[in-house]
C-alpha cells in the first residue's frame, strides 16, 4: 500500500497528447469554495457521471517543515494519522472504509501532504466523519506503541523504495549535493534510518499540534453528491474542531546556486552504471517551468527527443535515458540520466549529452519539436480531469491549484502556460539554466569507480 | 454512467468563489459512532453495442460523452502461451515490432505521428492476449484511427529495429538481476510451473530465448495469430456508435480472416511438498517472498468464491495478510496474496518483501495465516470481504480506459454479456461454507513453493531453525545450481 509519494502532480505522465490543425479546449471544472470559521478552506465539485465521491484533503505541512534530527517525521506522521482517533479504535479505519467499499490512501511530498478516500456515492459521511475524527481527536489514543509499528513500517517503506532498488540510493545524495545542509529539500522525503529511530511519541504530539488544524488545511469534494448534503456535513464534523495555533513561518530560503560543477561517485550492486546530472531550475508556477518541462521532453521522451535518438536509436550506446523538470514551492530541479549498455562507457555517453546540450543553447530546436511536446501536455492536461478522485484525480488538483495558486479551478490558465512557450523561450531556459554549474553523479558496480565522470567529462 | 457534458455546463455564477459557510457549526455533534450510511446508488452500466465484421472481427463499442476522448483495444486472443518452445519473448516482441515501422511509415514516422496528436499508442502482450490499444483525444480522431490501423494491420518488421529491440531487451533481462522481487517473481513462476511450461517462462523472455529469435519467427507469429477472426476491437468514447462502426468498416473489413491452430500446452510441472526454495542476493536489505501453487483457469465456476476469500487474505488492506505483517508485525510496507486467472490454471501467490532479520519469523506468519484461512471465516469479516468487493464496482467503470479495460475481459474470457449486471449479486451469494470449500481445495499448506530471494548469510539459520519445510539453494533462474 503506497502511502507515500514524492513526485509532483502530473508531470511524469506526459509523453502524450496535442492541439494543432484542430485543436480541443481544456474543460473547466465547476467548484464552489468557502471557508468554515475555524479556518477550514472547503472545494466541492459535482461530477454525478459515476455513483462514486472522492474526499481529498491536504495538509500544508511536509518534509521541508522538518528540523535537522527528524527527518522523514512528517511522513512517519501520515502513517499515524491511520492508526485511529478518540472515537476509532486502532484498525477500524481501514475496516470501516473497506466494509462501505472504499479505498483510500495518503502521500507526503516536501510541501504538503495529502489524504484521499474514494467512496461509492452513499459513504461519503463515513469519509467526513473519520477524517474530521483525526484532524481534531487524534492525540487523546496516540501512544509510542502505535509510532513504534509505524516506524518500522515506514523503515520497511523506506528499505523496498530506497535502499533495496537499484540506483535507489542516488536521490539522497544527490539533494545533499544541491542544498545547502539544513536547507528545506537538502533531506528526502522518506528520511533517513537515524532520524526514524529518533522520532519520539513527543515529537509526534508536536507535530500534530503545530501542523495538523483546521486552518492549516484544505478539503475538496469531488463527484456524485448534493452540495447542501455535503456543506451540512462538513459543518457538523469539521465545525466544532478548534482552530490551532498561528502556524511557524514557512521556511524561507534564498535561491540556490552551485558555485561549480561537482563530480561523485556511488558504488551500488548493480550490473551497469548510470550517470545523473542535476540542475538547478526553477519552483512550480515560476514563469520558467512549462519551458524547461518542455525542454525535458525534447531533451528524452520518445524515440525523436534529441538524447533519446543519439544515445538509445542511433548509436545504440545507451539502455535509456531521461529528463524530468522536478519543480516544488520552494526550488526545483532539473534533472537528465542515462544509463549505458553493456560494455559502453559513461565518458563516451557524457560526450553526446554535452554535444546535445550545446546544440539546443546554440541553436534551438525546431517548431515540430515543439509541436510535438506541447500537443503532448494539452492532451495531458484533459485526460486528468478524467478521474475524480485518489492521487492526481479532480479533487486533488482542486486542492493543489488552491494551495500553489489561490484559486482551485486553474487546469485551464495552467494548460495555457504550456501552449504560450515559443521556439525562443526553450531555447533560452536551455542556456539560462542547463549551462550553470551542475552534480553529475556517477553510480558504478561495486569495485568500477574507475568509471565515474570526472571534471573534464572524461573517466577517472 | 450519464452522459451529459457536465463540465461545460459550469456556471459563471459558480465560479465566484468564497463564500461564506452556509450552515453554521455546532458544538453539539456526536462523534461517538459512525454516521448511518444511506442506500447504495445504483450503477447504471452503459450499453454495449456489439457487432461482427465479415471477416470475423468483433466490435463492442460503448459511447461515454464524460470528456472529449475515446479508448480503443484492439485484443488478439494469443498472448505468450503461444511463444514457439524454447522461443520465450516471441509474442511480446512482436508486438513492440508493430511500433517499429510499416509499409508506409517508419519507426521514427510513427513515435512523431504519436506525439503530434497527442495521443497513447501501446502495444503489448499478456498470457492470453496481444493488445494494439490508443488513446485520443476525439478532436484527432482521423488521424489517430488511420495510425492506430495502420501498426496493427501493415507492420514492415524492419531487420535494424529488431536487432536494436533484441539487445534493448537483452540488457533489460541483464538488469533483473538487481532487482530482488523481479528474481523472485521470475523463479516462482519456473518453480511452480517448470520451464517446459510456458507460464514457467517470462512473458519477456529469458537471454536464451531472446537470442533464439529470429524475425522471420515474428512475422510467422504476427501472420498466423494477428487475424480478424482471433480479434475482438473495442471502443469506449466520445463517439457516435454508427459513425464508428462504419469507419472501423472501412478501417479493418479488408483483413483477411486465418486458420488459428489449436494451443498446446502441455504439462505443468507436478506439485511436490512444501519447499523452501532460497535464492541467495547478497546484502539485500529485505527478502522477497513469493509462496504460492497453481491454482485454476479465468473461467473456473468457484471465481466469485474466491475473489472473496482472497479479499479477505490479502486482497485488501485490513486483509489477513496485511494486517498480521505489516499492521501488527511491522515486517514489511505491506502483503498481499492474488489468483491470477488466465485461460489455463494460473497462480496462486502470496508475497511481501520483508526485512531481513525477520525472515523466519516472517515465514511462520505467512504459514499460519495461510492455514487458518482454511478455517472458517468469521461472518463479520465475510461481510466486509464481501461489500469491500462489489461496493468498489463504480470505480472500475469511470474513465474510457477504463470501461475498455472491464469490456476486454468480457471479451477475451468469454464472460456474460450480463457480467458486470450480475456481478453484485454473485458477489452477494457467496456463503462462509463457499469460502471454506474453495480455500480447502485451492491453499495447500502441504504443497506449497515457498520462494525466498535475500541475503542468504543472514536469513538460512533461521529459517533452518524454524523448520517449516525443506530448503533447497537455487539460482537466480530458480534452478537447482550447477
Amino acid at each position: 500500500m503506497v502511502r507515500y509519494r514524492v513526485t509532483k502532480l502530473c508531470i511524469a505522465a506526459i509523453l502524450w497528447y496535442p492541439s494543432i490543425a484542430r485543436s480541443q479546449d481544456i474543460p473547466r471544472l465547476n467548484f464552489e469554495k468557502y471557508t468554515l470559521p475555524n479556518g477550514l478552506e472547503v472545494i466541492l465539485h459535482e461530477d454525478h457521471s459515476t455513483p462514486i465521491v472522492g474526499v481529498n484533503i491536504w495538509y500544508k505541512v511536509g518534509s521541508g517543515d522538518e528540523l535537522p534530527g527528524r527527518t522523514g517525521l512528517a511522513h512517519l506522521f501520515e502513517h499515524l494519522m491511520f492508526m485511529g482517533s478518540q472515537h476509532v479504535p486502532q484498525g477500524v479505519f481501514d475496516r470501516l472504509l473497506e466494509s462501505a467499499g472504499a479505498t483510500n490512501n495518503a502521500s507526503t511530498s516536501e510541501d504538503r501532504t495529502n489524504y484521499y478516500e474514494n467512496l461509492p456515492s452513499n459513504a461519503l459521511a463515513l469519509a467526513l466523519w473519520l477524517d474530521a475524527d483525526r484532524m481534531g481527536y487524534l492525540l487523546p489514543t496516540m501512544d509510542l506503541a502505535r509510532v513504534n509499528i509505524q516506524r518500522d513500517v515506514v523503515k520497511n517503506e523506506r528499505r523496498q523504495s530506497v535502499d533495496n532498488v537499484p540506483y535507489g540510493r542516488a536521490d539522497e545524495i544527490i539533494l545533499a549535493a544541491m542544498f545547502p545542509k539544513n536547507h528545506p529539500y537538502s533531506w528526502p522525503v522518506i528520511g533517513s534510518m537515524v532520524d526514524l529511530t529518533a522520532a519520539s511519541l513527543q515529537d509526534v504530539q508536536n507535530f500534530f499540534r503545530t501542523y495538523y488544524a483546521p486552518n492549516n488545511a484544505s478539503l475538496a469534494i469531488a463527484g456524485d453528491f448534493d452540495p447542501a448534503d455535503a456543506k451540512r456535513l462538513v459543518s457538523l464534523y469539521f465545525g466544532s474542531i478548534p482552530r490551532g495555533p498561528k502556524l511557524p513561518p514557512r521556511p524561507i530560503v534564498p535561491t540556490v546556486t552551485l558555485a561549480k560543477d561537482t563530480f561523485m561517485v556511488m558504488e551500488d550492486k548493480v550490473q551497469l552504471p548510470r550517470v545523473f546530472y542535476t540542475w538547478h531550475g526553477v519552483k512550480e508556477f515560476h514563469s520558467d517551468e512549462a519551458a524547461l518541462d518542455l525542454l525535458a521532453n525534447v531533451l528524452a521522451s520518445d524515440k525523436n527527443s534529441r538524447l533519446y535518438k543519439r544515445l538509445v536509436y542511433d548509436l545504440q550506446i545507451a539502455q535509456s535515458v531521461r529528463a524530468f523538470d522536478g519543480t516544488n514551492r520552494l526550488d526545483g530541479l532539473f534533472q537528465l540520466d542515462v544509463l549505458p549498455k553493456p560494455g559502453q562507457k559513461p565518458a563516451d555517453l557524457d560526450k553526446i549529452v554535452r554535444e546535445e546540450i550545446d546544440k539546443v543553447v546554440a541553436e534551438g530546436i525546431t517548431p515540430r519539436e515543439l509541436a510535438r511536446v506541447k500537443n503532448s501536455f494539452k492532451s495531458s492536461f484533459i485526460n486528468r480531469l478524467a478521474s475524480i478522485g485518489g492521487f492526481g484525480g479532480k479533487a486533488d488538483q482542486l486542492n493543489h491549484y488552491n494551495y500553489a495558486v489561490g484559486t482551485p479551478d486553474y487546469v485551464q490558465q495552467d494548460a495555457r502556460r504550456y501552449d504560450r512557450v515559443t521556439l525562443a523561450d526553450v531555447q533560452r531556459v536551455a542556456k539560462q539554466y542547463l549551462t550553470q554549474p551542475k552534480v553529475v553523479l556517477t553510480v558504478v558496480p561495486e569495485g568500477q569507480k574507475d568509471l565515474m565522470l570526472t571534471v573534464d567529462g572524461a573517466s577517472r | 454512467m450519464k452522459k451529459s457534458h457536465i463540465f461545460l455546463a459550469a456556471s459563471i455564477a459558480l465560479l465566484a468563489a468564497c463564500a461564506s459557510a452556509p450552515v453554521a457549526p455546532t458544538n453539539q455533534v456526536d462523534m461517538s459512532k459512525p454516521p448511518q450510511l444511506g442506500p447504495v446508488a445504483e450503477l447504471n452500466l452503459p450499453p454495449v453495442i456489439q457487432r461482427e465484421l465479415p471477416n470475423g472481427l468483433r466490435l463492442m463499442i460503448v459511447e461515454q460523452h464524460e470528456l472529449p476522448v475515446a479508448d480503443f483495444i484492439l485484443a488478439v486472443g494469443s498472448g505468450g502461451t503461444v511463444d514457439p518452445q524454447g522461443k520465450a519473448g516471441t509474442a511480446n516482441l512482436t508486438a513492440l515490432m508493430l511500433r517499429e515501422g510499416t509499409t508506409t511509415r517508419s519507426s521514427l514516422d510513427i513515435a512523431d505521428q504519436i506525439a503530434f496528436l497527442g495521443v497513447n499508442l501501446g502495444t503489448g502482450t499478456t498470457w492470453d492476449a496481444a493488445t494494439v490499444s490508443l488513446h485520443t483525444p476525439t478532436a484527432q480522431l482521423d488521424s489517430a484511427l488511420a495510425l492506430f490501423a495502420d501498426v496493427a494491420l501493415h507492420p514492415s518488421f524492419p531487420d535494424r529495429e529488431f536487432d536494436r529491440l533484441k539487445k534493448n531487451r537483452q540488457t533489460e533481462i541483464l538488469q533483473i538481476r538487481d532487482r530482488g522481487p523481479a528474481i523472485a517473481d521470475q523463479a516462482f513462476a519456473s518453480i511452480v510451473f517448470g520451464t517446459q511450461y510456458p507460464y514457467g517462462n517470462p512473458l519477456i523472455g529469458t537471454q536464451q530465448s531472446i537470442e533464439n529469435l529470429k524475425l522471420a519467427d515474428l512475422q510467422a507469429f504476427y501472420r498466423t495469430q494477428y487475424r480478424p477472426n482471433n480479434t475482438t476491437l473495442i471502443v469506449v468514447g466520445d463517439v457516435n456508435t454508427a459513425d464508428m462502426e462504419q469507419r472501423l468498416r472501412n478501417l479493418f473489413g479488408g483483413w483477411e480472416r486465418g486458420e488459428i491452430p489449436p494451443v498446446n500446452f502441455g504439462q505443468p510441472a507436478a506439485s511436490g511438498p512444501t519447499t523452501v526454495y532460497l535464492i541467495d542476493k547478497p546484502g539485500a536489505p529485505q527478502s522477497s517472498f513469493r509462496i504460492g501453487a497453481i491454482a485454476v483457469p479465468r473461467s473456473t465456476k468457484d471465481f466469485f468464491a474466491l475473489t472473496v476469500l482472497n479479499t479477505a487474505l490479502g486482497g485488501s488492506f485490513s486483509s489477513r495478510l496485511n494486517n498480521t505483517l505489516r499492521e501488527v508485525r511491522a515486517f514489511t510496507y505491506g502483503a498481499r496474496s492474488g489468483f491470477d486467472m488466465r485461460r489455463m490454471a494460473g497462480p496462486f501467490t502470496a508475497s511481501a518483501e520483508i526485512v531481513a532479520a525477520k525472515s523466519d519469523s516472517a515465514l511462520t506468519d505467512f504459514m499460519h495465516e495461510l492455514r487458518s484461512v482454511l478455517d472458517t471465516i468469521p461472518s463479520d469479516e465475510l461481510a466486509r470481504a464481501k461489500r469491500y468487493t462489489e461496493l468498489r464496482l463504480p470505480w472500475s467503470f469511470e474513465t474510457t480506459q477504463q470501461i475498455a479495460t472491464a469490456v476486454n475481459t468480457v471479451a477475451l474470457y468469454g464472460l456474460p454479456t450480463d457480467y458486470y449486471n450480475n456481478y453484485v449479486r454473485n458477489i452477494e451469494a457467496v456463503t462462509q461454507a463457499d469460502v471454506q470449500r474453495v480455500a480447502r481445495q485451492y491453499i495447500r499448506p502441504e504443497s506449497l513453493a515457498i520462494v525466498i530471494v535475500g541475503d542468504r548469510k543472514t536469513i538460512e539459520p533461521g529459517l533452518r531453525a524454524i523448520n517449516i519445510a525443506p530448503i533447497v539453494i537455487r539460482d537466480i533462474g530458480g534452478q537447482p545450481i550447477q
